[in-house]
Parts: structure tokens; C-alpha cells; sequence
């Protein structure tokens, strides 16, 4: 924050004008963003090369509403020459084009019209969601007004258990620190643990830790930072560390050894419990995918569980991969044909039924246990219905049996 | 220029109220005013669109607005009639985006425990009062930082670039 707003330091409660390196938005938040854009006296755009446009939420278009909006930032893309437009079938979900794609480094500012902006902080970005007034602003000037958030560390320390995951971590502190325990706040992952975890891993942490109400998630990056970034990101960068003496606001010490999975209950992201206290719920629909657990890893988890065995009937599971990119390599390994053979039904990279805006939606009653980010009211479809979320192992074990189901039993 | 005082009548809701039961998911499609304004807090009370042109103002507990970063939730609310939502606290992507598209917010503490539905509210904003006409009680809260205040007088960010900037 001190170096994008051109000074030594900033204290934290203090409102600054920042320097924005790489914008986002998507297919919902983007038309909004061009409406503001358009109120503007001066139309011109700051850089075109950092601005990024992602068709996510609604694609391919599912009515003529949406074909609307997306052939309106197509024709936006084309006027201003932004090349960083990932059109249908080019992409997948926003946040993980974007860091495929190589749109984030360590040490830089990035901004995105959507909630789970913060996902990017897994690679050591300062990585926040804005509305879409904010993001033409950043259109516009490259900048943008922020307060310097205070920090809450999370150390995590100790092995986890072989059904146990990083989701399962996340949902955990949700849960201790509440739905707004940590507004405003950024959450900084430290901690044996976290230097353990895969990079796709730490991306599910930072991805929910806007669910406590917080404005960015961090971990410092290291080698496998660095190993991830490989071949995606052509310019050098300069990684910022956490400052020697920094002050945090709260510090949480969590062992994570004797964590078994666990499941946020409906209708609140911090209504979590211990899988085995909700183990008896019958469920209608299990899905896997989304920002949070759309990655190749964790559909070979899923395909670990799925592999030879067929999902309840009376159960439909859904999958979808984060990305063209996933998509392609869970064909390539055959994870694909083991949902197919499971009874799934396997879709193309989309946000789909995660926001209850385009497939996959459910009816008055319903049960769904999902492997995404948020289990509001009405959140993926009729108000009456009801989600529940988990890792991608408790979504695969659970669709196998029709009621939610602990892992453990489906893996060694 | 100095702010308008705010008048109305009291709707009150919880803590946590998002932004998915304040603007449902399968509407978001939609960009005109007219079609937000009829989906507005539909997850949570169906007839708000009609209740909030009388009432005018929206009091919540804590939390209000948290969830998705949709500007769809501020702008519904503002385009249904709503004056202000006053709350204990906001989330901070809803709290960026109320101030950035001019929609009054007030972040009050006691404000929930202190009023009731239908209760006629008196706002100062830039003073930082509230008067309770139906209960002849007064309220106090931190007003905006100056920063925020001038977003605020200018009617939002985007006419704020354009008086400062361009």
C-alpha cells in the first residue's frame, strides 16, 4: 500500500490514493463498469494492457439479456484495444484466468469487480474486490481510493490428516472469526502449514477470507511461488515481505493435526460444524467446482473417490473445472471419464450454479452440498432450499452416498 | 455546498444481511433501473420495492451488505427510493460502493437497539445527528472523513473525477 501510494509507510485506518497495476472485471460487474465509464467527461483509458475482461458468470449466454452484456465488452475490448479479454470457451472462471494467466505477481496492486479478488493474495499480491463504479474509476486514472487495512496473522501449524484439505482450514477460522470478524481487515497465513500447501491450496484460503468480511488474504511468497509462476508471468517483479516488526491487530495460532473436515451450514458461511455433526443430512445435488475448488487438484481428489463407483441415485453431481486450462488437463489425466462413469454430469469452465445465476439451480426443499464459497439464502437458486459447503473429498463422498458424508471412509 | 437533511420512516432488518437476499444472483443480468428496482431485498421481504417509496429509510444490525462485490445492491436499493441505510456497521465492498454511487449510508452504533419499525428518523449527515422524531430522541454518529465527504457532496466517484479531474 505505502509503495503504490507513492510513500515510505501508511498506517493502518488511513484513507490513500493508490496506484492500481492490473483490473478486473467480468460479465456482470464489467456492464455496470462501462455504464459508469461512459458518465465520464474524459473517455480515454489509462492502459489497455491492464485491464483484464472475463466472460465467467453467465456463458455461454444462457438468454438474450446476457448475449447483450457480453457482446457489449466484446465491442468494448475491440474500441479500446484490450487484448486481455478472455471471451467463451477462451478463459473460465476470472480469478483463475488470472492467475494462470500470469495477470498477478508477488508485490503488486491488483483490483477486480468481484468479491473473490482476494484470491490473488495466495501469490502474494495485495488483491482486493471493488464495485464497478471503482473499477471504471481504475478504467479512467489507474488509481483508487483505499483504507489501509489492519492486519489479523493466522498461523497455521501441523500435518493434515490424508481427508483433510485446505478448504477445510478455511471453513475452520470462518468459523472462529465469524461472518464479520475480519471486515476491513487483511488475514496474513503463516505457518508451517501454509509453507506445506500447495499454491492451488493457499488459493482456496485467500479465496474465502472475504466470507469473515476481509479485504485481502496474503501469504508471502517462496519457492513455490516462484515454481507456480514459471512460464505464466514474462517480467520480473519485486516480491514484498511482510515488514520485520509489523503490528497485527489479532494473531490466531491454530494446529491443524486432529482437524477433521468440516461444512459450513446453511444459511450462513460462519455456521460451521464438524462434518460428523451434520453427517445424517440427505442432500439432492453436490457440486464441485468454482473459484474456490474448480483446480486440477481438486478434481483428481474427487476422481480419487469417484473412480469405479457410482453416485447415489436419487443424487446428481455436478462438475465443472475452474478453467479451459483445468479443463483440459483433468481430460488429458482421465479424470473427466471417471465423473462421467460416476454418473456426473460434467460442464464447461463457468461460474454456473455457484451464484444461482445460470444452471444447475435448485428447487423448493432442496439440499445441495457444494464445494463454493457462499450458502446465503437463495444463493443457488429457490429461497427455500439449502446449501451446505465442504471440501471437494466431502462433496465426492457424500454424492456417492446420498447423505453428507466424512471422506475418511472413501480414502485410505 | 452542504448536505441535505434526510427524512423518513423507519424498515428494519437484521445482522448479515447480504448482498445475495438484498439483490438475488438471477437478476444480475439486468442493468436497467426501473428492472433493479423491482428485485430489491427480494430474498428477504418480496414487498420492500413497495414499502420502501413510504418509508424511505432502511435500518440494520451489523454487517450489512456483506458478499459478492455486485454494485447491483446499492443501486436497487437507491433506484426502489431507499434515502439512506443506516446500520451498525456495513461490509466494506458495499460501504465503498454506497459512498462511490451516492447512496447515503450511516454506520451508527445503537442504531439497532434504539429504533423501532415505522420510527420517523431526521438525518444530518454532515453533522453527524440523528433525531428520532417519534420517540424525541437523539443519536450520534462519526460523521465521514473529509475525503469521503467530498466523494459524497460530489453526488458520487465518477462525478467526483469529473469536477476534480477531467
Amino acid at each position: 500500500m505505502a509503495k503504490a501510494s507513492g510513500r515510505k509507510y501508511v498506517e493502518s485506518s488511513e484513507f490513500v490514493e493508490a496506484k492500481v497495476d492490473m483490473v478486473m472485471v467480468n460479465d456482470l460487474t464489467g456492464p455496470l463498469a462501462l455504464d459508469a465509464f461512459e458518465k465520464l467527461k474524459q473517455r480515454r483509458i489509462w492502459d489497455k494492457n491492464k485491464i483484464v475482461i472475463v466472460l465467467d458468470h453467465q456463458i455461454p449466454a444462457d438468454r438474450v439479456y446476457s448475449a447483450e452484456l457480453h457482446k457489449r465488452l466484446r465491442r468494448f475490448a475491440a474500441e479500446y484495444g484490450v487484448k486481455n479479454f478472455y471471451d467463451v470457451g477462451r478463459g473460465g472462471i476470472c480469478h483463475q484466468v488470472m492467475v494462470e494467466k500470469g495477470h498477478v505477481k508477488p508485490g503488486v496492486v491488483v483490483v477486480g469487480a468481484d468479491s473473490h479478488t482476494c484470491t490473488y493474495g495466495a501469490l502474494g499480491a495485495f488483491a482486493t474486490g471493488i464495485g464497478s463504479t471503482d473499477a471504471a474509476a481504475v478504467f479512467a486514472t489507474g488509481s483508487l481510493w483505499f483504507k489501509v487495512p489492519e492486519v489479523i496473522k493466522v498461523n497455521v501449524e501441523g500435518k493434515l490428516k490424508p481427508h483433510v484439505f485446505p478448504k477445510d482450514i478455511i471453513l475452520y477460522i470462518i468459523g472462529l472469526l465469524g461472518e464479520d470478524g475480519a471486515t476491513y481487515m487483511g488475514i496474513e497465513f503463516t505457518g508451517s502449514t501454509i509453507r506445506n500447501m500447495s499454491v492451488g491450496g493457499r488459493l482456496t484460503l485467500c479465496n474465502m477470507v472475504v466470507e469473515a468480511g476481509a479485504k485481502t488474504g496474503i501469504v508471502e511468497p517462496d519457492e513455490k511461488t516462484y515454481e507456480y509462476l514459471k512460464g505464466r508471468i514474462k517480467e520480473t517483479f519485486t516480491p514484498i515481505h511482510s515488514d520485520p516488526d509489523p503490528h497485527y491487530e489479532e494473531k490466531l495460532s491454530l494446529n491443524v493435526e486432529d482437524l477433521e473436515p468440516q461444512v459450513a451450514c446453511p444459511h450462513s458461511v460462519g455456521n460451521v460444524k464438524p462434518v460428523d455433526e451434520v453427517e445424517d443430512v440427505e442432500i439432492n445435488q453436490a457440486f464441485i467446482g468454482s473459484c474456490t475448488n474448480g483446480r486440477l487438484e481438486d478434481l483428481r481428489v474427487a476422481a480419487k473417490i469417484l473412480e469405479g463407483k457410482k453416485v447415489k441415485d436419487g443424487v446428481r453431481l455436478i462438475v465443472i473445472p475452474a478453467s479451459q486450462e483445468v479443463y483440459l488437463e483433468a481430460l488429458k489425466e482421465g479424470l473427466l471419464e471417471v465423473f462421467v462413469k460416476a454418473g456426473a454430469y460434467v460442464g464447461p469452465a463457468t461460474c454456473g450454479p455457484c451464484l444461482g445465476g445460470h444452471f444447475g439451480l435448485l428447487a423448493d426443499g432442496e439440499v445441495c452440498i457444494s464445494s463454493t464459497n457462499r450458502n446465503f439464502v437463495g444463493r443457488m437458486g429457490s429461497p427455500k432450499s439449502k446449501v451446505y459447503l465442504a471440501s471437494p473429498a466431502t462433496v465426492a463422498a457424500s454424492a456417492l452416498t446420498g447423505k453428507i458424508t466424512n471422506p475418511k471412509r472413501f480414502i485410505g | 455546498m452542504s448536505l441535505k437533511i434526510i427524512e423518513g420512516r423507519v424498515l428494519k432488518y437484521g445482522d448479515n444481511i447480504n448482498t445475495d437476499v438484498i439483490y438475488p444472483g438471477k437478476y444480475l443480468v439486468f442493468t436497467q433501473p426501473e428492472e433493479m428496482a423491482k428485485h430489491v431485498m427480494e430474498g428477504l421481504d418480496p414487498e420492500f420495492p413497495q414499502k420502501i417509496k413510504d418509508y424511505g429509510l432502511v435500518v440494520a444490525g451489523k454487517n450489512f451488505g456483506c458478499g459478492s462485490s455486485r454494485e447491483h445492491a446499492p443501486q436497487s436499493l437507491k433506484y426502489a427510493g431507499c434515502k439512506c441505510v443506516l446500520a451498525e456497521s456495513f461490509a466494506r465492498i458495499f460501504f465503498r460502493n454506497a459512498i462511490n454511487i451516492g447512496l447515503p449510508i450511516i454506520e451508527c452504533k445503537g442504531i439497532y437497539s434504539k429504533t423501532d419499525n415505522g420510527d420517523k428518523l431526521q438525518i444530518d449527515m454532515e453533522r453527524g445527528i440523528i433525531k428520532n422524531l417519534t420517540k424525541n430522541e437523539e443519536l450520534k454518529f462519526k460523521p465521514f472523513p473529509e475525503f469521503l465527504l467530498k466523494i459524497f457532496k460530489s453526488g458520487g466517484l465518477i462525478e467526483y473525477l469529473n469536477q476534480t479531474r477531467f
